[in-house]
């Protein structure tokens, strides 16, 4: 047990200080959070354009044609800028949304919070951490307006397409290596916060704060550091030889005697199965990267709204710690179709499937703590559900995918695309949904309207329902991804289902609306929030709605009790506060 | 009210436990939880992560060379040698001077580093900048015989390993710089945690490049 250290800044001076260049947690916490909103925005207006061009591919967008003359002459996409804003989607939407915003936002401003302490370990490295990711989202973006656009190789960037450069096609010049310096740039900064969330964990403890009685969303935060910890310290090497494989002439993943658009890549001996192995190593655990936060966000929420504990706490631990551990075994099931021996996929496949043995077993937890309940279905309450109804939709169909045999069929269809969205996009959305609705009130001191939240929640839930789980059945079907429009003769049936899903994807869109229309009014005008508007009992609780500078108005708490010890009676209501001195645990 | 009647000596039925000295003067033991040191904390953080990089880039250049015709092994130049010899005394001449700081008690409110000591830093930067001088030197040296990025696969990994290392040393020498301002007299009472963490980070920079040395010596 450790003790928290003294403030290492004094509250700031002037608007830039306080509201940009802030050292403070909270803030920095807040700009990530808004960054996301920005570029989860930006990721979805970019898979609206996708969708609008496979329902009716002939079809002009209005204005697209001003925004890229070449890749959408006359308002219709291209099939190479079709690939350009998929590519620019999944790295957006993976990199900039599902992991700045439930891991970097919401870690940045209740980590520290919920371990008693003041601040980060290291602000300014924080806030260097935040403005390396904002220059990265730059840099990324701007590969919108350079000459040859948006790179098209995916957001794996697979080599040696992604390697070569502009012989490749449009965007592979300029365009791909924005890319490849953005997502340099974005693991510099994520390694500068893992590090600061693993030493304020393991040195920022308040008194009385064991490893015990820390709340399940911090255990999620400091899991999910050390795994990008390893995960990022291995992309970004890996990005910085494909730099150089595009400017500086090296082979590290440019095979020899490599012939594009007529031309002999002057390279040789590079394997591009190297690239491969590299993204993987960090690509798998991307994915826990992105959901475990949303793990911890719901095993946190929910015993709040089942006024109950979280049912075997000690068994999420080492649950959590098991996914982490297997994270990296798992690599790859992304490489069965690269032509690796079958013993190899044999061993990747095994892991795989036991992966999801103690997914399985977080998922019974959860509903194992609303079992019996008198559950209060507040919105974030209902996010939660809905994340664990997402998570198994996408969770059963990975069965599926990691059997070799099964995955040479399905993993270049639109099975493969309905699995990941569900399990790891709309899942760690849900999460982002569930924080958000939850921890609006100690963020900005205002509630957030339950009647708008209700329609959000369920408009979402059914709309994200319409959209991917036909992709499923599309898949099953043989329905090719990546392909910008369908004219082969097999696929045109399934037209009038890609209309469906385009149709449910607007809709869905149209739904978050409300989302933001919420958000903005609440940080406007919305009704004053009490300290403790949920009756929850961690830290973040027992301080003021939004919190002083320095978190406890100089008097650093002191933990005497778990952090979900709801159900029983005690001067408070039907929970113990974690810094409330009452003995004995009620529950 | 018990106790012992003025003026009248009782021998003690058993011995007397030994008195113990006040908190603040009690040595430290194992038993005893050491205070947090997150500067300590993050440098050990930092080493786990710099380390997967370069073993992500080790298993990169293994697999490169795995059989690849255009491999081309070369003499490494003489003077990475001796800018390893330059390497380890900065390392020597660091934890002489962290060990001279530490071992002067602290909380006085009015400490001066001993002037000593304090060379032994300034010594261990200009070790350090003489290292990555020589890096840059065997660089010039290794282009001078035709030798560059894109040559081969083995010269590229080289001029990697050594460019990622190099940056990695210069970032070292900052935090030297800044715990060297935080140690000017005129800042009081002295933090020793930031010394002993750029020590260790320092030394884990030495033991890196042993460690690519023997990889660079037995592979290109």
């Amino acid at each position: 047990m450790t003790q928290t250290t003294a403030h290492h800044h004094a509250p700031p001076q002037g608007f830039l200080r306080t509201h940009v260049f802030s050292l403070d947690h909270k803030v920095i916490g807040k700009q990530y959070l808004d960054l996301a909103l920005v570029a989860v925005c930006t990721g979805m207006v970019l898979s609206w354009l996708m969708r609008f061009h496979l329902a009716w591919p002939e079809t002009p967008i209005p204005g697209l044609g001003r925004v890229s003359p070449t890749g959408a002459a006359g308002g219709v996409i291209t099939p190479e800028y079709y690939l350009a804003l998929m590519t620019m989607h999944g790295t957006i939407m993976v990199f900039f949304v599902l992991t700045t915003a439930p891991f970097a936002g919401f870690g940045n401003y209740f980590l520290p919070i919920q371990v008693g302490a003041e601040d980060m370990a290291f602000p300014r490295i924080n806030m260097t951490s935040f403005w390396v990711t904002l220059v990265a989202f730059l840099v990324l973006v701007a590969a919108f307006f350079v000459g040859d656009g948006p790179p098209l190789s995916g957001w794996t960037a697979y080599a040696p397409l992604s390697a070569v450069g502009k012989d490749a096609g449009p965007g592979q010049g300029v365009g791909q290596t924005l890319w490849a310096v953005s997502i340099t740039l974005f693991c510099v900064a994520q390694l500068l916060g893992a590090l600061n969330f693993i030493t304020t964990t393991l040195d920022l403890r308040t008194k009385g704060m064991s490893l015990a009685r820390m709340p399940y969303s911090t255990w999620a935060w400091f899991i999910t550091s050390v795994i990008g910890l390893i995960a990022f310290a291995v992309l970004m090497p890996a990005c910085i030889l494909l730099i150089l494989d595009r400017v500086a002439g090296t082979s590290f993943f440019i095979p020899s005697g490599l012939v594009i658009s007529d031309r002999l890549q002057p390279h040789s001996g590079g394997s591009p199965l190297l690239w491969q192995h590299l993204f993987w190593f960090f690509g798998h655990p991307e994915v826990y990267i992105a959901i475990l936060p949303g793990f911890g966000i719901v095993s946190h929420i929910l015993p709040v709204f089942a006024r109950k504990p979280l049912l075997g706490p000690r068994v999420l631990i080492a649950s959590l710690v098991a996914i982490a551990f297997l994270s990296y075994t798992v690599w790859g099931h992304h490489m069965f179709l690269s032509g690796m021996n079958p013993f190899s996929a044999t061993l990747f496949s095994v892991p795989t499937l036991i992966i999801t043995i103690p997914a399985t077993i977080v998922t019974l937890l959860w509903i194992g703590t609303i079992y019996g309940a008198r559950l209060r279905f507040t919105t974030p309450a209902l996010f939660c559900l809905g994340f664990v109804s997402v998570f198994v939709s996408g969770g059963i169909s990975g069965f599926f995918l990691a059997q070799p045999s099964i995955d040479t069929y399905l993993h270049g269809t639109y099975f493969v695309v309905g699995h990941f969205h569900f399990v790891m996009g709309v899942a760690a959305m849900f999460g982002i949904f569930a924080g958000t609705y939850f921890w609006a009130p100690k963020m900005f001191g205002r509630l957030m309207s339950e009647t708008l939240g209700k329609w959000h929640f369920w408009l979402t839930f059914i709309g994200v329902y319409c959209v991917f789980m036909p992709m499923h059945y599309l898949g099953l079907a043989g329905n090719v991804r990546r392909y910008s429009a369908f004219t082969d003769d097999y696929l045109k049936p399934m037209i009038p289902l890609h209309r469906f899903i385009t149709i449910a994807a607007l809709f869905t869109g149209a739904a978050q609306l409300i989302f933001l229309f919420n958000l903005v009014w609440t940080r406007l005008r919305g009704p004053k929030a009490p300290d403790n508007p949920w009756e929850a009992t961690t830290l973040e609780w027992s301080t003021t709605s939004p919190p002083p500078f320095d978190n406890f108005g100089g008097r650093p708490p002191v933990v005497h009790h778990g952090p979900d010890e709801y159900g029983g009676n005690s001067a408070a209501g039907d929970y113990v506060m974690q810094a409330s001195s009452e003995s004995g645990r009620v529950a | 009210m018990s106790g012992p009647v003025p003026g009248v000596a009782f021998p003690p039925l058993r011995p007397s436990p030994p008195v113990p000295p006040p908190p603040s003067a009690m040595p430290r033991t194992t038993t005893q939880p050491s205070p947090p040191q997150p500067a300590r904390t993050g440098i050990w953080i930092a080493i786990g992560t710099i380390g997967m990089s370069f073993a992500a880039l080790t298993s990169a250049m293994v697999v490169r060379q795995s059989g690849a015709a255009d491999w081309r092994h070369f003499q490494l130049p003489s003077l990475l040698y001796v800018n390893t010899v330059v390497l380890l005394a900065s390392s020597g001449t660091l934890e002489w001077s962290r060990r001279r700081i530490a071992a002067i008690p602290g909380g006085t409110g009015s400490f001066v580093p001993p002037l000593q000591a304090l060379s032994g830093l300034y010594i261990t930067l200009a070790f350090g900048l003489l290292f990555v001088t020589g890096q840059v030197i065997a660089w010039r040296q290794l282009a001078a015989q035709g030798l560059f990025l894109a040559t081969a696969p083995s010269s590229a990994f080289f001029y990697v390993f050594t460019a990622l290392h190099g940056v990695h040393v210069v970032g070292g020498l900052g935090g030297l710089v800044y715990v060297l301002s935080r140690l000017r007299p005129t800042v009081s009472p002295v933090r020793p945690a930031p010394l002993g963490a750029a020590a260790l980070y320092w030394h884990f920079m030495a033991g890196l490049w042993l460690y690519l040395l023997v990889i660079l010596a037995t592979r290109v």
